[in-house]
């Protein structure tokens, strides 16, 4: 487990006042006085804003300590199931069966897109849902076949956990298959890595993670711009969840209450993400 | 007084050792009552030949089987010649500051966490072996053993240098009262009489390089496929358990990881017998 997690441990300690706690003062006001640990791990989507909104809650209230790990979204379910963490975050609804089997409440509070995505050196800037649909299945498999340089396409797709995989494979592939020879990777964060490396690889990210190292394929026309998305038009889109075990208590209410806040939605924006409200 | 302080001394370090012996057993318990469902009915030979694709129903960890030994065997055959010249310039043929300042450097290295290697393979070995074969994303079975080589030789070198110091200082000092060289006496006496030594560390580096997760996880590119060349993308049975582990517990592919256990335990088993079957000496000390 601990080799598959990317542990993104947060932990400021100290009063850095950096963001003034004038401004913000109305949605942290209600961790006022509070103390103790808010446990998060799961979907790798969520982590730039689960980690801002950490910041600026630490920042405000050093009493709390939240630790926040990835894993992926089937982690988050499992491990909130199991009691082992406070909030499990998933980057796709979780099943009746988990739902059922863990008492599991959930809350979404954003909207991504995923997006595929290529090295900014390669010419190929847009895929129909036939080639996607046959890249991914290994059928075409030298860029020159989409118009490209005359090399071998790498594909790289995501582990078991991932949620991004289960999104993208339902509404891009139509659940069709995924070549034996994907190479594998296990977060959005070393999807983009990967891909931002391999001039000749093609993978899927969430679009809240797409920036100037990897270069976004519109998908049947329509680009994974956050516009496109909020409108509509980008179909390979989904929720972005935080699950808890049972109705949520203490921290973990506050901290989903803080990320459903007015302030919490702008972190969810300035991150690439769509709001919920 | 005295008598009882040692009886009781003895006792704790009694159940100390047997309680980490029996956990041993424990554990390769635990793997066969959990993958019992898999292993009555016949179903484990069918997973050891089968390929993996869970939408097919086909649980199979033949392609993990084939993509750890292959990266295993590798990576030892590339850290034996480095590891034995290595050792020989330590043990023999060096001079002392060279040798000492060499066997520092080596207890160092077994030191280093195997996630430094990983990130060094990520970006400093990966785009080097894509951009000299341009062929794949050089996520692959020669990157990863490469890196592996690097991570078992210090464990290699120091048991074969060990070994070679074991060699009787009369057989040596016959070699130089017969005016031989440094080379021929590691040539003729050091070599052939360390040769269990030898044996034994390479077993020894197989072993390792059988349960190492991080390495491969990180620069093999983690393909479900048994692999057809070194420049193709492979699972080992250790980064294969890394990333189904976060399935559903009740789902076939969370049990088929059992197997994978299962696997894994009789390899590193398989390597203990083979460590104590070159060294009869040893057995003699222990026994």
């Amino acid at each position: 487990m601990k080799a598959k997690t990317l542990l993104v441990s947060v932990f400021l300690v100290g009063w850095s006042l950096v963001f003034g706690s004038n401004a913000n003062a109305t949605a942290l006001e209600a961790f006022k006085g509070e103390k103790g640990t808010v446990k998060i791990a799961g979907g790798t989507a969520h982590i730039p804003v689960v980690k801002e909104a950490a910041k600026r809650i630490m920042t405000y209230n050093p009493a709390i300590q939240i630790s926040i790990a990835g894993g992926g979204s089937g982690v988050g379910i499992k491990q909130v199931g199991e009691g082992l963490i406070d909030i499990g975050n998933s980057g796709r609804k979780p099943t009746d069966e988990e739902i059922k089997r863990y008492n599991l409440h959930m809350f979404k509070w954003a909207i991504d897109g995923v997006g595929i995505v290529v090295n900014p050196k390669n010419p190929v800037t847009s895929l129909s849902k036939e080639q996607t649909r046959n890249v991914f299945a290994g059928k075409i498999n030298n860029w020159k076949q989409l118009g490209g340089t005359d090399k071998p396409i790498t594909v790289y797709t995501r582990d078991e956990a991932s949620g991004t995989r289960a999104v993208f494979w339902k509404k891009a592939l139509a659940k069709g298959d995924i070549t034996p020879r994907a190479n594998f990777v296990v977060s959005n964060g070393a999807m983009k890595s990967a891909i931002a490396q391999d001039p000749y690889g093609i993978g899927y990210v969430s679009v809240g993670h797409i920036d100037d190292t990897v270069s976004a394929v519109t998908f049947c026309g329509v680009a994974p711009t956050l516009d496109n998305v909020k409108k509509g038009k980008y179909t390979i889109a989904r929720g972005l969840y935080s699950n808890t075990k049972g109705k949520p208590g203490g921290l973990a209410e506050k901290m989903i209450g803080y990320l459903l806040s007015s302030e919490g939605q702008e972190i969810v924006s300035e991150k690439g993400f769509v709001p919920v409200k | 007084m005295i008598k009882i302080h040692e009886k009781l001394i003895e006792k704790v370090l009694l159940l100390s050792a047997s309680v980490s012996a029996s956990l041993t057993i424990l554990i390769l318990g635990f793997m066969i009552v959990l993958g019992l469902p898999l292993l009555t009915g016949g179903l484990f030979f069918d997973l050891l030949t089968q390929p993996w694709s869970p939408r097919q129903e086909l649980y199979g960890i033949y392609p993990m089987v084939m993509g750890t030994l292959a990266i295993a065997f590798l990576g030892v055959l590339f850290a034996c010649p480095l590891s034995l010249g290595c050792a020989s310039l330590i043990s023999v043929l060096g001079p002392r500051p060279v040798s000492l300042f060499l066997k520092r450097i080596v207890q160092f290295m077994t030191g280093v966490p195997t996630v430094i290697y990983g990130f060094v393979g990520v970006f400093l070995l990966v785009p080097f072996i894509r951009e000299l074969f341009q062929a794949g994303s050089g996520m692959c079975v020669l990157s990863a053993s490469l890196m592996l080589a690097v991570l078992v030789s210090p464990t290699m070198i120091l048991f074969f240098s060990d070994s070679f110091n074991q060699v009787p200082a009369s057989y040596l000092n016959a070699v130089d009262a017969l005016g031989g060289s440094r080379v021929q006496k590691l040539l003729y006496i050091v070599l052939p009489c360390a040769w269990r030594g030898i044996l034994t560390g390479l077993v020894l580096g197989t072993g390792r390089a059988l349960g190492d997760t991080l390495i491969a996880l990180m620069i093999a590119g983690n393909a479900v496929q048994a692999p057809g060349s070194v420049l193709d993308s492979a699972r080992t049975l250790t980064s294969h358990i890394a990333l189904v582990i976060a399935a559903d517990y009740e789902s076939l592919e969370f049990k088929s990881i059992f197997a994978c256990g299962i696997v894994l335990y009789m390899f590193t088993t398989l390597a203990v017998i083979g460590i104590r079957a070159f060294n009869p000496s040893d057995r003699k000390t222990t026994l």
